[in-house]
């Protein structure tokens, strides 16, 4: 491990404003100030924390439904994700797209996706750009289990084979797909085995909730991928506490019990207790820097809340591009 | 001025546009030789028969700042990449605020006509005109062709091209010089004073054919070619039906649900264009069949020029 302490707390940063941010969603969500829908990102920080630390900020990154961690992991704005969570038309998307489809191009984020599956051939499309571009641009593509079993994520492989793409597929397997089991769904003990044994791309299964292992395997995922070695596979095992998503009435049929066991490995605390442990930081720096993390959800709340609301007709805008 | 097949109008239009634009990249599964000869295979890219990754791939490309053409082929393979054209490639301009551009252009083979059967021959315009965000043109002739397919190749948007199975031959002057076609304008094939046939794809060539046979009947016909669906260019139709009082929407996509529907729900809800109507009116169009093959059958299904004529002489009783 050969990581400087400077590294550690920006991943402790990172990971934290990403549980943060997500405990204030849903209490939003809940009080009624959230419209339609939100999926929590809670339980899986340490899986976008370690990946997306390892890029550059012109590496490109696909994200999904469950997207919020995602996008404050490549550094996007708190303030302006927030308000397009509330609707509000200094939103990202002023307002058109919502907490599913958060995208800023200027950081290399491609946008979230609310089909299962659905961004996976748009990653194709960005590694394959990269690669026309001749530089050493990566691609990251997030998805759960559940999207390993539509027919997109299987073409994407093929293709990212087939053509050597600079693409990392991220998948984050949190054991279900809304209330299915990876275990049923899934006819491998591991998914990645559909990337090394279906398509010839090396596969790794990796702890989601240990982010120095995320971080550290990533690591030599984007350097390989940089280089030209093509695509590779990370399946990270992790779990999230919540539902499928936050809405009235969504039955969460997962055990209990389970749930208890896995919020006992909350990847927060344990990386928590490493650093200390470890004698790295003080427990004051990391509580100043919760401190801080506090302030920034308030002030992005407090953005939100002081934006103004889209005007009906701005419907009609940016349906095509000029 | 010379002559040059529909299809090597598209050619051409490709050709000069990627040698005019870098950032242009084409993918298919069948290469197009003139365009690996000259730009090769990484950006001329040859594609397995994989609609959704690279009806997708294309959307990634254009959001990393690429032109992509895309090949799909037949118009019932698209289906195949559906969540790709219509939660993806249409939606995505507007989802994200319009922060960046998706210029893309789709080309698919529409129509009928040919044996092909059910699952080669459809002409599925109206399902993707009912999804905000993707531009839709019908070139019918080389001319347009060229011009239309320039415009899209520049077009900072998702364009689909649908180009019909039965024009691919059709030879027509193109001038060697530079012309683009602006969309959204439709041209009038025909001037005339008694009937509006706005016709669509192939369709145009069949109204045309009997513009004759209904001057010697006493009727005069215009007749108009829509060009670009979306945007569809109303004006041109309103005017038209202002003139003649009468319209006849003529295409050989299933009537239910079909352009021809909306071509002529735009004409009579107009209160203003509405009071010139002088007969209701009608339309011609596929049977709410499944392309049959055996050819009897297939041509029973389609629209001909009998059927139009009849239609037509039905807006003058």
């Amino acid at each position: 491990m050969n990581i400087t302490s400077k590294e550690f707390l920006n991943l402790y940063r990172v990971m934290l404003t990403i549980r943060r941010f997500e405990e204030r969603v849903v209490i939003d969500y809940h009080s009624g100030a959230i419209p339609g829908i939100v999926h929590s990102y809670i339980g899986q920080e340490a899986v976008a924390t370690g990946v997306c630390t390892n890029l550059r900020l012109d590496d490109r990154i696909i994200s999904n439904h469950r997207g919020h961690g995602h996008c404050i992991a490549k550094g996007a704005d708190l303030n302006r994700m927030m308000a397009e969570i509330y609707g509000r038309k200094t939103g990202y998307c002023k307002g058109k797209g919502g907490s599913m489809h958060i995208a800023d191009f200027n950081i290399g984020m491609l946008g979230a996706n609310g089909i299962v599956a659905g961004g996976l051939p748009i990653a194709g499309g960005a590694a394959l750009a990269a690669q026309l571009e001749e530089g050493d641009k990566v691609v990251v593509v997030f998805f759960g289990d559940g999207a390993t079993n539509e027919g997109e994520f299987h073409e994407v492989l093929n293709l990212a084979s087939i053509w050597k793409l600079p693409l990392i597929f991220a998948c984050e397997n949190n054991g279900y797909g809304v209330n299915t089991t990876v275990k049923y769904a899934t006819g491998l003990e591991h998914i990645s085995e559909r990337a090394t044994g279906g398509y010839g791309i090396p596969g790794f299964v990796i702890d989601g909730n240990d982010v120095i292992a995320v971080y550290e395997t990533t690591k030599k995922a984007v350097a390989e991928v940089r280089a030209g070695g093509g695509p590779v596979f990370l399946e990270f095992i992790t779990y999230r506490w919540r539902g499928h998503f936050e809405a009235p009435g969504m039955p969460d049929l997962r055990p209990v019990e389970e749930i208890e066991v896995w919020k006992k490995k909350c990847p927060l605390l344990r990386f928590e207790k490493m650093l200390l442990e470890s004698d790295i930081v003080a427990k004051q720096t990391l509580e100043d820097i919760n401190t801080q993390v506090m302030q920034q959800i308030e002030d992005a709340v407090s953005y939100a809340l002081s934006s103004p609301l889209p005007a009906p007709e701005d419907a009609l805008e940016d349906v095509f591009s000029s | 001025m010379r002559k040059i097949s529909y299809e090597q109008a598209a050619s051409e239009a490709l050709l000069e546009e990627f040698r005019r634009d870098e950032k242009t990249v084409h993918l298919s599964t069948d290469i197009p030789p003139d365009l690996r000869e000259e730009f090769g295979e990484a950006r001329i890219r040859q594609t397995p028969i994989s609609e959704s990754s690279f009806v997708g791939a294309a959307i990634g490309l254009a959001g990393s700042g690429f032109r992509p053409v895309v090949n799909v082929r037949m118009a019932t393979f698209g289906f195949v990449a559906m969540d790709q054209f219509v939660n993806q490639a249409a939606k995505i301009t507007y989802m994200f605020g319009g922060q960046t551009k998706f210029p893309i252009v789709y080309r698919m083979v529409v129509g009928a006509s040919k044996s092909f059967a059910a699952q080669h021959s459809i002409s599925p315009y109206s399902m993707y005109l009912n999804v905000p965000g993707l531009k839709i043109i019908l070139p019918t002739t080389p001319y347009d062709m060229k011009g239309l397919m320039k415009t899209a190749i520049r077009d900072n948007n998702p364009v689909i091209s649908f180009e019909h199975m039965a024009l691919g031959q059709m030879e027509g002057e193109v001038p060697e010089d530079e012309y683009t076609i602006p969309f959204g304008r439709a041209v009038v094939r025909q001037e005339g004073t008694d009937v509006t046939v706005v016709a669509l794809a192939k369709m145009v060539h069949e109204a045309l054919a009997l513009v004759e046979d209904m001057k010697q009947e006493g009727i005069s016909l215009e007749v108009i070619d829509p060009r670009t669906l979306a945007p569809l260019d109303r004006e041109t139709i309103k005017v038209s039906v202002a003139k003649t009082g009468r319209l006849v929407v003529v295409d050989e996509a299933c009537i239910t649900g079909s352009v021809a529907a909306e071509i002529m729900a735009i004409v009579v809800e107009d209160t203003n264009i509405f009071r010139y109507l002088k007969s209701s009116p009608k339309r011609v169009g596929g049977l709410d069949v499944p392309i049959p093959y055996s050819p009897p059958m297939e041509q029973y299904a389609l629209p001909d020029k009998e059927k139009i004529k009849a239609a037509i002489r039905e807006t003058l009783t």
